[in-house]
This record gives structure tokens, sequence and C-alpha cells, in this order.
């Protein structure tokens, strides 16, 4: 038996903070720009967490702007459309320097034609210090595009991102035909920071309207390990 | 300069309309006599002129019939232009009077094909020869088009012809003769466009070129061959300069568009023909040199005329009865007629394209081009607006007083004529321009252009996303390159790296795509090689090693045989099986096995990760 990995190592237990992150709505109707950390470059949890955000995406004629780095691509692979989960279409730019990511993030909230803009940021680069990120933010207020920057192999330094997240994937939630194969997917996202937001953690999936957020007090069946 | 050009054209109708009587002019009473039929046909009325016509029925109106271009001209201005010659030129006048006018007209032009026997080939191998994997030039490679009955060879290379493999044949059968051959699909619409852009280069010839069917281009040279040293001099200079862009060429010369074409194809190496030869020359080419399509080719063959000198032998009254409902490419009579000059055949040149730049000279050399490109942009626009067309690609060029000339390209992916934002295309390139100690001429080309409507998208004024889309588009490119920005789609594919292809997004608008399921949401562009620890008989391995971690398999679900793809992966190829597989840390991958142990194609097979799930 597999057990979960304790989900809250911070002290909000009372009442209050638990009622409020209960199945916490998805802010659809407040763009805004948003960072997540992914702890393992290889987990794809991360991008699976995001097009769960970008649920209204679904359909849209409008395509989503998706900005990798040179390094982001090498290590975590590039976004494969027929898996993304959404009827989606895919405006690709591919940089090599992150002043160049941030250029073109900026650039897309300068049209109106997008309905998602997503870039993936390697490292901790110069460039993505706080003016950078506040610039974004208040362009994607502005523009009301929700704007997702992914980050992997950094750490959550002085940023202007009105919510950040940290993300990583948890054992599947238990497939009903098949016990051996991975089912839904669930995650681990930790919001530890939020400008309107109480900070906290939830388990994480995908919901018929978005993201569905709920504490691991209802604990998923436990995956079955393979005996072997 | 240019006020002095255009005087004599201002003084030109006056001569012509007070012409200064000479002496010899008198010495030909047959033009006079011409001058007053062209008078009278002129002005008389229509049943006249039909009755005139009857009198001479091979009487084409020559000048229209034998005017370069196309359209053909308003009868006045023809007439007038006969009248024209008749009292101005005297040496063409002794020949009128000695012949038929419209023998001589017939052929005194000169025309050259261009035959490019091989012009889809070889744009294919232009192609595969900037793949990496160029394929070896012994490799027969076909391409294909498709049939009523399957695909069908459309173009062969050198190797697949010395293998037998012929044009027309199907492509199941030649595998049956060649089962190493390379079959790839034609591109039909490609080749139009390519043969179009070529026929635009060749006006550097001579100003009138056409295109010729599927492969071959026609240029009425009259008059401009002097320049490049004779005929047979230009014709070699043609093969040259074709050959140098990779085309091998057939070419001819002749009086006519049907002679030339015939002797391109059937004829010699750079055959010139001159008018008194030219039946002489025609007489032995078997009689699909004359344009005929294949079912009257064989009519003719079982008739047993082989040859154009066995048509031409036969009775006229004959063959029109013959072929009296016959269209053109039925019609071996009129084909033989338009070979032979009594049936006009002019070459149809379509115009140039409009072209559209704009120059601003400056008073003193000046080493910073920001301050002139926003009038230049507007100008260029207007011009653009007025003409109906939208910039797809412009150009700056500054010409500097040492002589260098450097220029500055920005692309845009959807036509453009608003000023403010082609302005913006070169915000960051114009530090780029290398301006050395100053420039004293500026100028901005539309050097692609396409016809762009003015649409209004939305009843309330506001602008539509796809312009919208487009400009971003622009912008991107305009920064990063036209290689950066992409937009993936879906393709005819079931292996995972090909289902997507990733055209520019300056070439193709982004479409939306239908997920699928068991899909990973990331895939790598070079599956990575992982170590097994612990191999199972049957499933994925219980272990392994990938980017130095080891991973524990607790769950996978699988496997999903993908096979590859015969028609277009090498021989040998392996399967793969393909297994979703959850690790001990929740993190889900997409492992394949590399073909299967005893397939007989290879040693053990070894395991890959491919992607990563949700």
């Amino acid at each position: 038996m597999t057990v979960l990995p304790p989900l809250s190592d911070r002290n909000l237990v009372s009442p209050a903070h638990l009622l409020k992150g209960r199945n916490a709505p998805a802010r659809a109707d407040h763009a805004t720009l948003s960072e997540v950390f992914a702890d393992s470059a290889a987990d794809a949890g991360v991008t699976g967490f995001v097009m769960a955000q970008l649920h209204h995406a679904n359909d849209s004629d409008k395509p989503v702007l998706w900005i990798q780095d040179r390094l982001s691509r090498r290590e975590a692979g590039r976004p494969y459309l027929r898996g993304l989960g959404l009827r989606i279409s895919i405006l690709y730019v591919a940089v090599s320097k992150p002043i160049d990511a941030l250029w073109a993030i900026e650039e897309g909230l300068g049209c109106s034609g997008l309905s998602a803009v997503v870039g993936e940021i390697w490292g901790d680069p110069q460039a993505l210090d706080f003016t950078a990120t506040k610039r974004i933010a208040l362009r994607a207020e502005a523009r009301n595009t929700p704007t997702w920057i992914m980050r992997r192999a950094a750490t959550p330094n002085l940023s202007a991102a009105r919510m950040r997240w940290r993300v990583s994937s948890l054992p599947s939630a238990l497939e009903p035909d098949d016990q051996r194969s991975p089912g839904a997917p669930l995650w681990k996202a930790e919001l530890f920071r939020a400008r309107w937001d109480t900070p906290g953690e939830w388990v994480a999936s995908y919901g018929a309207e978005g993201i569905s957020l709920s504490h691991g007090v209802a604990d998923p069946p436990a995956p079955v390990a393979i005996t072997g | 300069m240019s006020v002095q050009d255009k005087l004599p054209v201002l003084a030109f109708p006056s001569r012509r309309t007070a012409p200064a009587p000479k002496d010899d002019r008198r010495a030909h009473p047959d033009d006079l006599a011409r001058a007053m039929a062209a008078l009278r046909s002129a002005f008389e009325d229509d049943a006249q002129e039909a009755e005139h016509q009857r009198d001479t029925p091979r009487h084409y109106t020559t000048e229209e019939a034998f005017s370069p271009i196309g359209t053909p001209r308003p009868t006045w201005r023809a007439s007038l232009k006969k009248g024209g010659e008749v009292t101005d030129t005297k040496g063409q006048s002794n020949h009128i009077a000695s012949g038929p006018a419209t023998e001589r007209d017939a052929l005194a032009r000169r025309i050259v094909s261009i035959y490019l026997p091989r012009f889809s080939m070889e744009r294919w191998d232009r192609w595969a020869t900037r793949q990496p994997d160029t394929p070896p030039p012994d490799l027969p490679v076909v391409l294909a088009v498709e049939g009523p009955h399957g695909p069908v060879v459309h173009a062969t290379n050198r190797a697949a012809e010395a293998q037998g493999l012929a044009a027309g044949s199907r492509v199941v059968d030649i595998r049956a003769l060649c089962p190493e051959v390379r079959v790839e699909f034609a591109d039909i619409a490609g080749d139009r466009m390519a043969l179009d852009k070529l026929m635009l280069w060749a006006r550097r010839w001579c100003p009138w070129t056409a295109v010729d069917g599927t492969s071959g281009l026609v240029m009425d040279t009259t008059g401009s061959d002097h320049l490049w040293g004779g005929e047979a001099q230009m014709l070699r200079e043609m093969e040259e300069r074709l050959s140098l862009l990779g085309f091998s060429a057939n070419l001819a010369a002749a009086s006519t568009h049907g002679a030339a074409w015939a002797l391109a194809r059937f004829g010699g190496v750079r055959r010139v023909v001159p008018p008194a030869a030219l039946k002489a020359e025609i007489a032995p080419l078997p009689t699909r040199a004359m344009r005929i399509d294949a079912d009257t080719e064989l009519v003719l063959k079982r008739l047993g005329l082989k040859t154009v000198a066995d048509v031409a032998a036969v009775p006229r009254i004959s063959l029109a009865r013959r072929f009296s409902r016959a269209g053109i490419a039925q019609n071996p009579l009129m084909r033989l007629d338009q070979i032979m000059g009594r049936v006009a055949e002019p070459v149809n040149a379509p115009d140039d394209p409009p072209r559209f730049a704009v120059q601003s000279q400056l008073p003193e050399p000046v080493q910073d081009p920001t301050p002139h490109l926003p009038s230049l942009c507007e100008e260029l626009c207007r011009g653009l607006a007025a003409e109906g067309y939208g910039a797809r690609r412009i150009t700056v060029t500054v010409y500097r007083t040492d002589g260098e000339v450097s220029t500055l390209t920005a692309a845009t992916a959807r036509a453009s004529r608003d000023p403010g934002h082609l302005l913006r295309l070169f915000d960051d390139k114009l530090e780029r321009i290398d301006p050395g100690f100053g420039f004293d001429l500026i100028t901005l080309g539309a050097s692609v252009i396409e016809d762009m409507q003015a649409v209004q998208t939305r009843l309330d004024g506001a602008v539509d996303d796809g312009a919208e889309l487009a400009r971003l588009v622009d912008r991107l490119t305009a920064r990063l390159g036209a290689r950066a920005i992409r937009a993936p789609a879906l393709t005819d594919s079931h292996m995972p790296e090909r289902a997507e292809v990733w055209p520019q997004a300056l070439r193709q608008a982004p479409r939306a795509v239908i997920p699928r399921p068991h899909r990973p949401a990331r895939l790598f562009d070079t599956p990575e090689e992982i170590r097994v620890l612990y191999a199972v008989p049957e499933g994925p391995p219980a272990q392994f090693i990938w980017r130095r971690q080891t991973h524990r398999v607790t769950r996978f679900a699988g496997p999903e045989r993908i096979a590859p793809e015969w028609w277009r992966d090498k021989p040998g190829t392996r399967l793969r099986d393909y297994y979703r597989i959850e690790d001990q840390h929740g993190r889900r991958y997409w492992i394949y096995r590399d073909g299967v142990l005893g397939d007989g194609r290879g040693e053990t097979p070894r395991w890959f990760v491919h992607g990563g799930f949700a």
C-alpha cells in the first residue's frame, strides 16, 4: 500500500480556511498572471494543471500563444496537441533567450485575438524580475487574458505574479475498469502566494468545468502497486 | 531628363499627319493601292469588310493577330497602324508588294519554345538536396499523382528511368518491377506556381513570355536576339541559365509557336530554324509534334499518316471535311496551319505584376533612416490602396554615398497596407542596416504583394481577431524570425511524431485540434533511451533508469502497438509497443519498446521514453 504524502504542512486548519478553500472555483472571470513551479523538469503534470485552468479556451476560435525557451523544450518536450485534452489551436513561439520570451508574452498581451498566453521559462534569468512580471500582470489584467508562466528548475524569487503555484503529480485516481492502469490524473497544487485569495494546498484534477480543487481529506483511493 | 524623353513622342504624330512625299514612294503603285484599300476597309461598314475577307480567305487581321499582347486591339487602331506602316516604312513596302501581307508577317516573328522535360522531378530534387537525409542519386524516385484507380506515376528521375519505370504507369505496378523505388507525391499546384515565377524570370531575355502547357515556356524574341549575340548564342545562354537553376531544358527557335514547340520537343539540340527552312525541318517530325491529342494521333496513325509531311501531303479539302467539327487540339489541319503561320497564334504574354516602390532623395547624406520611413510607408500604402493590393513583404534599401547598398526586409502573415503596422515591423531592425558614412537615397518597396479587398467584418466597425492575430505574427516574426513562429496542425499519419506538422505561422493560420485519449501532453523531439533494470517478459520493465534516476513502474496500461508506415519508412523499421506507465512519484510517462524480440529486424529491442502525461 502506498500512502499519499501529507498534503498540508502549514497550519491552516481553521474551519474558515477549510470552507473557503474547498472546491474553490476557477477564477475564470478574473484573468491575471499566474506562475506555476514544477518540482521536476520531466513532470508533465504542470502542463495538465495549466490546461485544466485554461478550460475557457476549449472550443474557442482564438488560439493560445505558447512560448517556450530552448532548454524547456529540450528538457520537458514540446506540447503535443492531441494530448492536451482541450480542443484548442496553438500559436507556438520558440525563443532562445528569456528576454525574448518576456517580450513575446508582452506582445501577445497587446493582441485581442488570443484566448490565453502560456510561457515556459527555464531557471532564474535576470530578466524575469519584479518589474517584468508586473508589466505582464498589468497587461494581462487590462486585456483580460489569462497568462501562465511555467517555471522549471527555478526558485520562487520576488515576482508580481498574482497567483503562484507549486504543482507536482500525484498517483492518479483509480481506473474503474482496470485496476492496474493509471487513471484520471491528480496533482498536488500548492498556492503559496495569492493576491486575492488565501494560500493553501489542494488535490487538483480535471473537473467538468475546468479545474477541480479538493482538499486531501477525501483522499483518493490508494493505488495498488503491481507485484513483480 | 524625363521632359526631354517626352519631346519626340509629342513631335511624332505631327510628322505622321503631314507626311513629306518622297520621290521613290511614288515608284510603287501597289503601295498606294494597298493604302487606299486599307483606308477603305477601315471606314466602310462591316458587310463590305466581310466581303473583303471572303475574297481573301486566309486574310486574318494581321496587326491584331500578331501583336504580342494578348488583348485584341480595336479595329480602328489596327487599320490606322496598317495605313501608317504602308506610308512610313519603305523597305518593308517593297516586300509587301512582292507577296501577300499575311504570309510575310506570319513568318517574320521569332518564337522560342522552352521545354522543361523534368520540371517536377528537378523541383523535387532541389527540395530533397536541402533535406538532412538527401537520397543518393542512384535511388529510383518517382512522383505520383492520384489517378482513378490509385496513384499513377507523374515524373521519374534518371535512376528510375534506367530501371524501366515510365510516367503514366501505376505505382503498384512499378513497385513490383522495382521494390526499392521511393514514391513521393507530386506537387502539381506548386509546379504551376513555380512555372509562373519562371515565366516572369524569363523576361530577362525578351518582354513577352508565357507559360506553355504544364512544363514549357514560350517567348516572343522578335528583335531581342541581337542583344545576346544572335539566336544561337541566346539559346545557349538560356540553357545555361536554366541549368544553373537546376532545370534541364530543350529549346528551339522558329517563326511560329507551333513550329518552335515541335522542334523543342522532337527536333535536335537548340534548333534555330529560319523561315525558309521551316517546311523542310518540320516535315520529318512525327504527328505528335503537331500538338494534337493522343486520340487524334491514333486516328492519323490508322489512316497511315505518321509524319507531318504525310499530313501536309493530304489535300486540304479532305482534311477540312474530316475534322470540320473538331476542336483545336483534335484538328491536325488547324495545327498544321499554325505551324506554317497560316493561322495566327500570338504569344499571350500576361502583364507584369504591378510593382510598388517609393523613394526619397536626400539633399545630403544622413545616417539614420528612422525619420524618413513614416512618410515612405504612408506613400507606399496610398499606392497599394489605390490599386487594391496589400504588401506581404517590404524592403527598405539605402544607397550609401560610397556606392554600397544595404537592405532590410520584413514579412507579414496577411496582406497589409496599414502604414503604422508596416512601420512597426522595422522597429527593432533599423539598427541592423549599415549606413556607413551616410546615404543619400532611401527606397521602400513592396516586393511581394497580394490582392487585398477592403472588408468590414463586423457591423460595429471593430477589428476582427484574424487581422489582429496576423499582426501579432508579423511583429513576432520581425523580431524572432519566421522559423521561430509556428502554427502546429495535424496531418494524416499515425506515427506520434509525424501526426503533427509545424508550418510557419506566416504561411498558415493556427487550427484547432480535436484531442485524443491516451496521448501524452508533452512529446520529446527525439525519444530518449532508457536503461532497463528489471525486465519482465510481458509488459513494460518494472524498473528503469532515465536521466540518471531510477523509476519504478507502479501501474501501466498497454501495449498500444503502432506499426511503421511502410509507405514512408525505410525497410527494416521496427514496430513500437507503447505503454502508459506511472512511476513511484506519480509521474506518468509514455514509453515504448522498439520492436519485438525475434522479429528479425535487429537485436534485443530497446526502450525509449517518448512523452509525459498530464
